[in-house]
């Protein structure tokens, strides 16, 4: 593994452009889904933040979000087929006027709900409940947190994100998330500030626990690492910056292959706010949709065309196989492994 | 300094280009030493750094920085280690001047 050494490659230059079906292949790997356990939903590119790495290119000013009559065949689908985990994701969730709806419903279903929450959301008008209504629906809450210092927070999320971020968190644990035997969860994800790919999972994980606690008395349960991908708002960063050919070049040259059976492709299907289906959030934003051959809509969703479905994949995936991998659950497993 | 090429970082594996065994044997040792043991690889990326600093090495430099945040260093720890290098690299310049003392001393009435 060449993730153990800085910048080296034990390869004569390694290329910034490999097709990762090649790559793939070269190993003898095929990559399809094993099953559909999780259907993660995408409810619009409005937020209240426009963060530098977003892969999503939301913010404040956009308009596309889903609407009750799309959120209402979400809701069908998870019926029908008895969702395991309904995934809800953004921009920030929160601001559909379908949101509560959304949760209300799966969980009436039964199914797990997880909200992935920005924090500072908690202080947009018509949001000081939330976090009451994240524990009325035991919702598993997964946070934004790049960093546990305002400054490298501030740089990625904008200026004055960490002091609200850390006044959510507080609530959060008043609240009784990410508290001890109360069975609400919160759980922080870790995008790194920049060009590089996130710590071992574990080393950064213990130190946000202590930091946390010790400078804000803030508690958590678990902390993912998840790698910048080169899509939208964070490849606008890798171009203005120049990092763009290094960034690939790193990702391509830390693939592993050990990740590929814990990529989250495998087991969730992801829609969009109009209800067009994909292989996950990335290829969302990309547009590159499920396979020609399967249903592309929500309504027409069949979980067993979709279980063993071929994974449409792009340079991109490069950022889920690099070193102990990304997926909506963190690192995949520990570089060495 | 012109006589560096930030891109000569990355083709620093074509030095097996003559001596491929020296190389090889050298990667073997150096990808051994950055493993985790009874330091961890968030240590012995900020020595890498300080060790970049006092040589001076560009290339190391480049490389260790971004080693440093890849082991989950941030700026604050990144640039004790800093200092700790150059506080040495002071010192070790400073205690010299006994040297020069002695010397001094040495040819004077």
């Amino acid at each position: 593994m060449s993730i153990a050494l800085p910048v080296i490659q034990t390869e004569f230059a390694v290329k910034a452009s490999v097709d990762f079906d090649q790559k793939l292949a070269t190993c003898g790997i095929e990559l399809r889904a094993s099953r559909v356990d999780t259907l993660q939903i995408n409810v619009g590119k409005l937020c209240n933040q426009a963060c530098k790495h977003c892969h999503v290119d939301a913010g404040p000013a956009r308009t596309e979000i889903m609407k009750r009559e799309t959120a209402q065949q979400v809701i069908d689908a998870i019926r029908k087929f008895r969702i395991t985990t309904v995934d809800i994701t953004g921009g920030a969730p929160e601001l559909n006027p379908s949101f509560r709806y959304l949760v209300r419903e799966s969980r009436r279903i039964g199914s797990n709900v997880i909200v992935r929450h920005n924090l500072t959301v908690m202080f947009e008008p018509g949001q000081q409940d939330l976090s009451q209504f994240f524990r009325e629906h035991a919702v598993e809450v997964v946070c934004s947190l790049p960093y546990f210092l305002e400054q490298q927070t501030d740089a990625q999320r904008g200026r004055g994100v960490f002091e609200k971020s850390i006044a959510a968190l507080r609530r959060l644990n008043a609240a009784g998330y990410g508290i001890e035997n109360t069975g609400l969860v919160l759980n922080l994800v870790y995008n790194p500030v920049g060009a590089f790919l996130p710590p071992a999972q574990e080393s950064i994980e213990a130190d946000f626990k202590r930091e946390l606690m010790n400078r804000f008395g803030i508690s958590f349960n678990r902390l993912f690492t998840i790698t910048n991908m080169p899509i939208k708002r964070f490849l606008d960063y890798l171009r203005r910056s120049g990092n763009e050919e290094r960034y690939m070049r790193k990702l391509v040259a830390a693939f592993n292959p050990a990740t590929i059976d814990g990529l989250m492709c495998r087991n969730l299907v992801s829609v969009d706010w109009t209800g067009r289906l994909y292989d996950c959030d990335f290829n969302q934003m990309l547009e590159l949709s499920v396979a020609p051959e399967l249903p592309q809509k929500i309504a027409d969703f069949d979980p067993e065309a979709f279980a063993r479905r071929r994974i449409m994949t792009g340079s991109h995936c490069f950022g889920c196989t690099a070193g102990a991998g990304s997926s909506c659950g963190g690192a995949i497993r520990e570089p060495n492994a | 300094m012109a006589y560096y090429e930030e891109d000569d970082l990355q083709r620093f594996s074509e030095i097996a280009k003559h001596r491929p065994d020296l190389f090889e044997k050298f990667m073997a040792w150096y990808q051994a030493c950055q493993e985790d043991g009874a330091l961890s690889r968030r240590e012995k990326a900020l020595i890498g750094l300080a060790v970049a600093h006092a040589l001076q090495c560009p290339y190391c430099i480049d490389a260790f920085s971004q080693s440093c945040l890849e082991a989950g260093s941030n700026m604050e720890q990144m640039t004790e280690a800093i200092h700790m290098a150059s506080a040495i690299r002071g010192g070790a310049a400073l205690i010299h001047g006994l040297q020069s003392h002695n010397s001094v001393n040495k040819i004077s009435m």
